[in-house]
């Protein structure tokens, strides 16, 4: 039998394209999305802030910084409080100093004294890392050192971690910082390394008002995702399509 | 808090009513240098492609001296990132492993890619040379004139042939390179406009025309700084001629009619990025997002002098008017580059430093304290030495590569 080289191109050729077209049809999936259909996901953490609840006494943020071993005095937090002052003239007085982590106990915001009487309404709102399923800084990481867990947490890997701050650019919710120790992006993760154990997480732990709370929301039978499913619960900023997964009852209009 | 305890970005940002916790100038000075110096790059190649490429033959002089220039200014383009990161030593790992959802993993390739490019390109231009001095050097003896041989033999990599033919291949491959590069310069620097423009988080930065604005603004900003310092050393050169004793070359300084030419396609570039500017804040204005009131306060209040005085007013109109009225001078060129060149790093600062001037919350704002007198590693990283190290680099290298790839020849 005889081939010209010119042939022997051409099948070569012929038979690549003819054995790629049926793999082409397939669904190539990474690890993660194949354990994931293989064995169904059975836990997605969420959380469920109740800002009706919260009385801003911040020992939610001292319990995450001791817990978390973010220095203590230093102007970056996991977690937060938010106090809202809306006044009769419609505007929002908006403070967290410290994060709230010594308590709201003076009236004054930022030095300015507000009267009683123009107050139409005030609340404190708890905020932390929103857990995003469509995650913006684990989709800028440039080394992916920030990544998704299959139970929907965002972690940080502190040892791969460049310190770019595409990441901290990214969040529409301002929840990252550099660690000032590790100099690395840091943020919450529910206490991952507390509820892998099956314990809450320490701002759940130490609010004394069930102001916060952790939940499965795959679990039906879980009070949180029960909660979610039934009363009106909000996200903070869903504009940006992130699809956060912390929940807000009460959360009103004023709130950023 | 202990004094080695930094916490980032405290140290140069003053905040102004309800700013997250969280919230710092994270990205300051050396994110302003990024793109300006790879802007340059992309608009030094672009420069010298114009006369490759199309054959703008009045570009000859200043296209080889762009070409080498923009050598000289690659490796200063990674410099910023590297100084602004946290964890410097692990500089390499978006090249080792890359997260390709990401716009930066997307920087050693792009990069890589681009200096391969020019790098090659200067050796097809100037191999001839390279094998003239391998030759000239043959006879002579010393040990400067040894190691000046064996240089400039490694430089031929072993390519001796220079017959018309052997020319003709070489000036062929640096057409293709050249051409080649262009799409490449301009993605190295549309892609830095597109880490800004895709941060969704952001409003300012958000916006599809960030990457067409950055390129642009980058071929003005390439070209101006081509132009000034082609005048300069060919001035300098003319001045010191004058100056010596020997009479026997005649030195004349910078060519006015390439001066003019190069002048004409800035004033092009020039006008197509003021367009895209003003289209894009027409465009904010009228759809007034949700984001807006925030915007407009920074724009037109707080930063109304660095966006509306110094950047369009003093860095364009002013170098615009300079360039259109009649009867041009050199002197007046240069005046009209050093603004236009002020002018694109105001743009890029007001992008970098304006995007961070208000808070994610949008009822509150920051201030940007650059650092002046550095007082550690960081300040001074982040601080205006920092800054004027990266400036001073490009010239430092490219005095040392003109030494061997000599781009400015007198007449």
């Amino acid at each position: 039998m005889t081939c010209s080289r010119r042939q022997f191109l051409k099948d070569t050729a012929t038979t690549t394209l003819a054995a790629a077209l049926p793999v082409s049809t397939m669904v190539f999936l990474t690890p993660g999305e194949l354990k994931a259909a293989v064995e169904n996901k059975k836990t997605r953490w969420t959380f469920l802030v109740d800002t009706n609840k919260c009385v801003g006494c911040g020992m939610c943020v001292k319990a995450c910084k001791l817990e978390n071993e973010i220095p203590y005095d230093a102007p970056v937090t996991r977690t937060w409080v938010e106090r809202y002052v809306i006044t009769k003239d419609g505007e929002a007085h908006i403070d967290s100093p410290m994060g709230g982590r010594d308590g709201f106990i003076d009236d004054k915001i930022r030095d300015e004294v507000i009267d009683p009487k123009d107050i139409t309404k005030a609340f404190f709102v708890p905020k932390l890392c929103n857990q995003c399923e469509n995650a913006p800084c684990v989709q800028v990481c440039p080394v992916g050192a920030t990544y998704q867990t299959e139970d929907g947490v965002v972690l940080i890997d502190r040892d791969w971690c460049i310190g770019c701050g595409y990441c901290i650019m990214a969040c529409p919710y301002g929840v990252r910082f550099f660690h000032p120790v590790t100099k690395t992006a840091d943020k919450c993760n529910f206490c991952y390394h507390r509820t892998s154990k099956g314990l809450e997480p320490a701002c759940v732990q130490a609010c004394a008002f069930d102001a916060r709370k952790i939940g499965n929301l795959k679990d039906p039978d879980d009070p949180v995702a029960k909660t979610i499913a039934t009363k009106r619960v909000a996200v903070l900023k869903d504009e940006y399509g992130t699809k956060p997964h912390v929940f807000y009852l009460g959360l009103d209009e004023n709130v950023r | 808090m202990s004094p080695d305890l930094v916490v980032h970005g405290v140290e140069w940002t003053v905040k102004e009513l309800f700013v997250y916790p969280n919230e710092f100038i994270y990205w300051s000075i050396q994110i302003v240098m990024y793109p300006y110096m790879t802007g340059l790059v992309a608009g030094a190649f672009v420069l010298s492609s114009l006369y490759h490429v199309f054959d703008q033959k009045g570009l000859k002089d200043i296209a080889q001296f762009s070409l080498v220039f923009s050598l000289a200014l690659l490796p200063v383009a990674a410099l910023p990132l590297l100084l602004h990161l946290q964890q410097p030593t692990r500089a390499m790992e978006p090249l080792l492993t890359p997260h390709f959802t990401s716009a930066i993993a997307a920087f050693g390739i792009v990069f890589t890619t681009y200096a391969l490019i020019v790098v090659s390109e200067i050796w097809f231009v100037y191999r001839k040379y390279f094998v003239e001095q391998v030759q000239e050097l043959k006879g002579k003896s010393g040990i400067a004139n040894t190691m000046t041989r064996l240089l400039y033999q490694v430089l031929t990599m072993g390519a001796y042939d220079v017959s018309d033919e052997a020319i003709a291949v070489d000036n062929k491959a640096a057409k293709i390179l050249a051409g080649v590069g262009i799409p490449v310069a301009c993605f190295l620097h549309g892609y830095a406009g597109f880490i800004f423009g895709s941060v969704k988080a952001n409003a300012l930065w958000m916006s599809p025309l960030m990457p067409v604005i950055f390129i642009m603004s980058a071929v003005v900003s390439g070209i101006a700084l081509c132009m000034l310092t082609y005048i300069i050393i060919m001035e300098w050169q003319a001045f010191r001629n004058r100056r010596s004793a020997d009479k026997s070359v005649q030195i004349h300084g910078a060519e006015k009619a390439v001066v003019f030419e190069a002048g004409r396609y800035l004033l092009g570039f020039l006008v197509a990025a003021i367009t895209l500017e003003m289209l894009d804040l027409i465009f904010r204005g009228y759809t007034a997002m949700k984001s807006w009131d925030i915007l407009r306060s920074v724009m037109y209040g707080k930063d109304f002098f660095n966006i509306f005085i110094l950047q369009y007013t003093l860095g364009n109109l002013v170098p615009f008017i300079l360039l259109l009225l009649p009867k041009l001078t050199i002197k007046r060129t240069v005046v009209a580059l050093i603004l236009i060149l002020f002018g694109v790093f105001m743009m890029r600062w007001n992008v970098v430093i304006g995007g961070q001037a208000f808070s994610l919350s949008f009822s509150g704002y920051m201030h940007y304290h650059i650092p002046i007198i550095p007082h550690s590693m960081e300040t001074f990283k982040e601080g205006l030495f920092g800054a004027l190290t990266v400036i001073a680099i490009p010239f430092v290298l490219f005095s040392i590569i003109n030494k061997f790839v000599p781009s400015l020849r007198s007449h």
